[in-house]
């Protein structure tokens, strides 16, 4: 398992070998499935209910974003990258805006960095409240699903004041911001942090010492830091291996140098190390957001920048510790208004390859965990 | 309470034992003649409770329809159906299937007309109340336990068949 | 005429069930009445199951149909019956059809030996508890029928589930039940029953419910039992076979409209009657709380009061829900449904306390709530708790619950004869 060098693809037109009288069961997961997360469609090959390997069938969601980037202007793309990971949309939006600052060699006045830091955290525990809830509705715990909903929906009202829109925010201009805060911004924030926190300690108690929760996550999907490196894999699956590796600490970005904060890491790379990395994980960004909401400078919310962007030849590429993994955006530019190609680098379709490696041997019911574990978003996966 | 239309109702389980029977023998497909066959055995303990033995048909249903026969089921469905189909199910060997059940067929005759003393004359009455406490007596009861060392020696035996199925579908221990 | 009429009232002074006195035109009231009961039952659990599940995930359930969505479950069965009966083309047709009504059917008849008093059951038979669990057993075939006559990988992995399942637990669930059986025998003469009505009058007798006989040995096959029926009956954390997330919804996957509406019957009445074995078995069955220690007129005036004050109490409800409904038009019909119903309900209520009425009521009433709590209990897992893996639900049931199941029996055995032997030293 742990070595990636045993790590082949499934053949699946060799014929099914019979197994006493019983045959191997290839079975279609999805893309019509309840806990695909979406449009996501898994072959599995069973051995009654041991998974001897399984394949991933993907593009049901294809929608051409990185070819559409390339008849837009740097501009009108902005919208078009939150429609990828649609629960982390601020996200998807800081990055790319990020990557077009850097190309344009300007950066966004500090006032409107502390905002982006604000709401980017803000979705990061919106983006991990809702993979909780559908987590533990896979492994069969319906009650945390409205509870994650009920305080996501608190996140989304503030969204919702700020920009008008609650999930496909559009919240980040390239340069800088287009809104000024809405009076009371602040304290919707800190009135939030309040009301988060003990939240957080009641999705715990619902699952982190409950018998069945950890004989269902503990020792499932175990992925090793070298093999997670190997297949590019990125974010809390990363961390919970052990690899202390999060983007915004490693190379920071956005103002993140400024906030104190830890990166949690776990030890053997099971599920249940993947839960717990989030499960802190969000209480950091808790703590992130109390810093950043008691630290907006003033000042303005916009950079310089040209109405018509022309950035200079050249390419550039830059990610981010998005809440799925690394979002990275490769953009070149021919010095017209358009990209001449935009490359994302989605986390959630990283992380899918390391799926077969997890599941191998384990049982079907793992491998809905195991899906549900990578926390992926098929919006992203087939862009 | 007074028995009703008992043969009518001896000969419609009798018949229904029957059809399944054969309906177990003539299905291609497994699966429905296990269905046959469990329908057969819910038959005999209708049977069983005809007799005044409500224990054993109780025990008749919740261990061979409701135990075994699903063991038997959740084994069969696995088999693929269209191979079995296509299969021959019967041997040729006519001949010496008609010898050996005119064999059977002669031993039970010869049986019921020599051995008419094994049979006792006239009905036997059974009290339908304590049906399971008179089993109980019988087996392992302090005056009358006659069965106590058969009871036990068939135990030893079905823990014995246990281990070694154990034993045989375990490939280490 | 005249010997008719004594035939239907010969049994009314009669002190046994109607099985018992061998009257047939009684019988067949009682059978109509346990099955009415029965779909009534099943109607309140569904709506409750929805509302209290609901209310436990901060929702707040069905609230459109009726008022508080009381005709939900009404409309959720007209749509049922409506809907197109879809059967899949390569399906093994007769057994497809054949399936949900041996579910139902083992599910409904095991309710003829459910003691709701001393004399409210069908009929009392010598081996009432084996016959409950020989038939409650009969429905895996049901289940394992349909998942493989629908010719689809789903359902066949969700029978194949279940049939595993129901078999393991069956075995731990009958050793629980063995060692509550023993418990019967623990009197004079040394015989035990295992008639349901035997069974709740050696409670009686004995002078406790049978949780608490031999402490903790009650309380530890109670325990296992009370595992067991859960895993019997599919439910949460054992609702593999039905696994929505994993197997879309396991053996019925191919059902649809009426078939499918069988097997939710199936369902929830079998949760019942697993429920009730429970009861029978542990809580004293229809006796209420205390017979012995709070005996007297009094106490018998005031737990007799119970029925009357429970209904009481729901009718209070939907008054105080009434008073809270809102005051546009557009509710008019709701507001005045929802008083009307807890009008009907405070008139059972006094019915409840008509003296005559009173005292007849109280077993069935005592038995009725009693598993009621039972139900509340299955609602209450399913807001709780994940579900279990394949491989660790039968790690529970044979490596945990079949050991202790053992061992409780054995100990049973021997503290059983022992107390029996030594009076003193167990009931002093």
């Amino acid at each position: 398992m742990t070595d990636s060098k045993t790590f082949s693809p499934l053949d699946l037109d060799t014929p099914e070998k019979p197994y006493l009288d019983a045959n191997e069961l290839v079975i279609n997961m999805g893309p019509q499935h309840p806990a695909t997360h979406g449009v996501l469609r898994v072959i599995l090959r069973l051995d009654g209910e041991k998974v001897l390997g399984l394949e991933c069938v993907i593009g049901y969601l294809h929608r051409g974003v990185e070819k559409i980037a390339e008849n837009r202007t740097y501009t009108m793309f902005n919208p078009y990258v939150d429609r990828m990971d649609y629960v982390a949309a601020v996200s998807n939006g800081l990055g790319y805006c990020e990557a077009v600052e850097k190309l344009l060699n300007v950066e966004a006045p500090p006032r409107a960095q502390y905002i982006r830091v604000i709401l980017t955290e803000l979705n990061r525990i919106a983006s991990h409240q809702l993979w909780l809830g559908t987590h533990a509705l896979d492994i069969g715990a319906i009650t945390p699903l409205f509870y994650t909903f009920r305080d996501r929906e608190e996140i989304l009202k503030i969204f919702e004041k700020y920009c008008g829109a609650r999930l496909t925010t559009h919240a980040f201009r390239i340069g800088g911001l287009q809104y000024e805060t809405y009076n009371g911004f602040e304290q919707d924030v800190k009135n939030f942090i309040s009301f988060f926190k003990p939240k957080i300690d009641e999705y715990e108690e619902l699952l982190t010492t409950n018998r069945i929760w950890l004989e269902r996550t503990k020792g499932v999907g175990v992925i090793s830091g070298k093999d997670c490196i190997a297949l590019g894999v990125t974010g809390p699956v990363l961390r919970a291996s052990g690899v202390k590796w999060d983007i915004r600490k490693a190379q920071p970005y956005a103002n993140y140098k400024n906030f104190e904060f830890e990166i949690p890491t776990g030890a053997s790379g099971d599920t249940y190390d993947r839960y717990m990395v989030r499960m802190i994980e969000m209480r950091q960004s808790v703590r992130i957001l109390e810093q950043a909401v008691a630290g907006i400078p003033e000042g303005p919310i916009m950079a310089k920048v040209p109405k018509v962007m022309k950035p200079p030849v050249g390419e550039v590429y830059h990610s981010i510790e998005a809440p799925k993994g690394e979002l990275g955006y490769f953009i070149v530019s021919d010095g017209s208004t358009q990209p001449y190609r935009v490359r994302v680098r989605p986390p959630s379709f990283v992380n899918l390859q390391a799926l077969d490696l997890m599941c191998r041997g384990q049982l079907v019911a793992d491998v809905i965990a195991v899906i549900g574990t990578l926390d992926i978003v098929l919006g992203e996966v087939d862009r | 309470m007074a028995p009703v239309a008992t043969p009518f109702f001896f000969y419609m389980l009798s018949g229904i034992m029957l059809l399944g029977g054969i309906v177990v023998i003539t299905r291609k497909n497994a699966v429905h003649s296990a269905l046959a066959l469990i329908v057969t055995l819910l038959a005999q303990a209708a049977l069983y409770l005809m007799l005044y033995a409500p224990f054993v048909a109780g025990v008749q249903i919740i261990l061979y329809a409701g135990g075994i026969m699903v063991l038997f089921l959740f084994v069969i469905m696995l088999i693929s159906i269209e191979r079995s189909q296509k299969e021959r199910q019967f041997n040729k060997q006519w001949l010496v299937g008609i010898a050996a059940a005119a064999a059977l067929g002669g031993l039970f005759i010869a049986v019921y007309t020599k051995g008419k003393s094994l049979f006792p004359e006239g009905q036997l009455t059974y009290a339908e109340a304590g049906n399971t406490q008179a089993v109980a007596d019988l087996l392992y009861g302090p005056h009358s336990g006659m069965y106590m060392f058969a009871f036990e020696i068939a135990s030893l035996l079905l823990l014995v068949a246990i281990i070694g199925a154990v034993v045989m579908a375990k490939k280490r221990i | 005429m005249q010997e008719l009429l004594n035939y239907i009232s010969s049994y009314l002074s009669s002190d046994q069930t109607p099985g018992g006195a061998g009257n047939f035109l009684w019988a067949l009231i009682y059978i109509l009445l346990v099955f009415a009961g029965l779909s009534v039952a099943v109607i309140a659990m569904n709506w409750l199951e929805r509302k209290i599940l609901a209310h436990m995930q901060v929702r707040l359930g069905p609230m459109r149909v009726g008022p508080h969505g009381l005709l939900q479950p009404f409309a959720d069965a007209l749509k049922l019956l409506l809907k197109e009966d879809i059967m899949p083309d390569e399906a093994d047709k007769l057994i497809f059809w054949v399936a949900p009504f041996i579910v139902t059917l083992a599910a409904f008849t095991v309710f003829v030996v459910v003691p709701f008093g001393p004399t409210h059951a069908i009929t009392d038979m010598n081996i009432g508890i084996l016959f409950m669990l020989g038939v409650s057993s009969l429905s895996v075939l049901g289940i394992v029928m349909a998942g493989w006559a629908s010719n689809s990988h789903y359902p066949l992995i969700g029978a194949l589930r279940s049939s595993a399942q129901m078999v393991s637990y069956e075995v731990a669930m009958g050793l629980a039940v063995v060692s509550a059986i023993l418990m019967t025998s623990l009197n004079q003469q040394g015989t035990g029953t295992l008639s349901m009505i035997g069974i709740v009058e050696a409670q009686q007798a004995q002078g406790t419910w049978f949780v608490f006989k031999l402490f903790p040995l009650g309380l530890i096959a109670f325990f296992i039992f009370a595992v067991a029926m859960v895993a019997e009956t599919n439910r949460a954390p054992f609702d593999l076979p039905e696994a929505e997330s994993e197997l879309t919804a396991g053996f019925h996957t191919e059902y649809s409209g009426f078939r499918w509406s069988l097997f939710f019957l199936a369902e929830y009445s079998a949760m019942i009657a697993v429920s009730s074995i429970a009861v029978t078995l542990w809580m004293g069955g229809w006796l209420r709380p205390f017979p012995n220690a709070l005996s007297g007129s009094t106490w018998n005036l005031v737990f007799s009061l119970f029925p009357g004050i429970t209904f009481l109490f729901l009718a209070g409800m939907c008054f105080y829900s009434t008073a809270r409904m809102p005051k546009h038009p557009y509710f008019r019909i709701q507001t005045a449904g929802l008083a009307i119903f807890g009008a009907l309900l405070a008139l059972i209520a006094l019915v409840l306390f008509i003296p005559a009425v009173r005292v007849r009521i109280q077993d069935i009433y005592w038995f009725c709530i009693k598993v009621a709590a039972f139900m509340y209990l299955y609602i209450w897992y399913r807001g709780t708790f994940p579900r279990y893996r394949f491989d660790q639900l039968m790690k529970v049931g044979w490596k945990i619950l079949l050991p202790m199941g053992l061992g409780v029996l054995i100990l049973t055995a021997f503290f059983g004869l022992w107390s029996t032997t030594h009076t003193n030293l167990w009931h002093p």
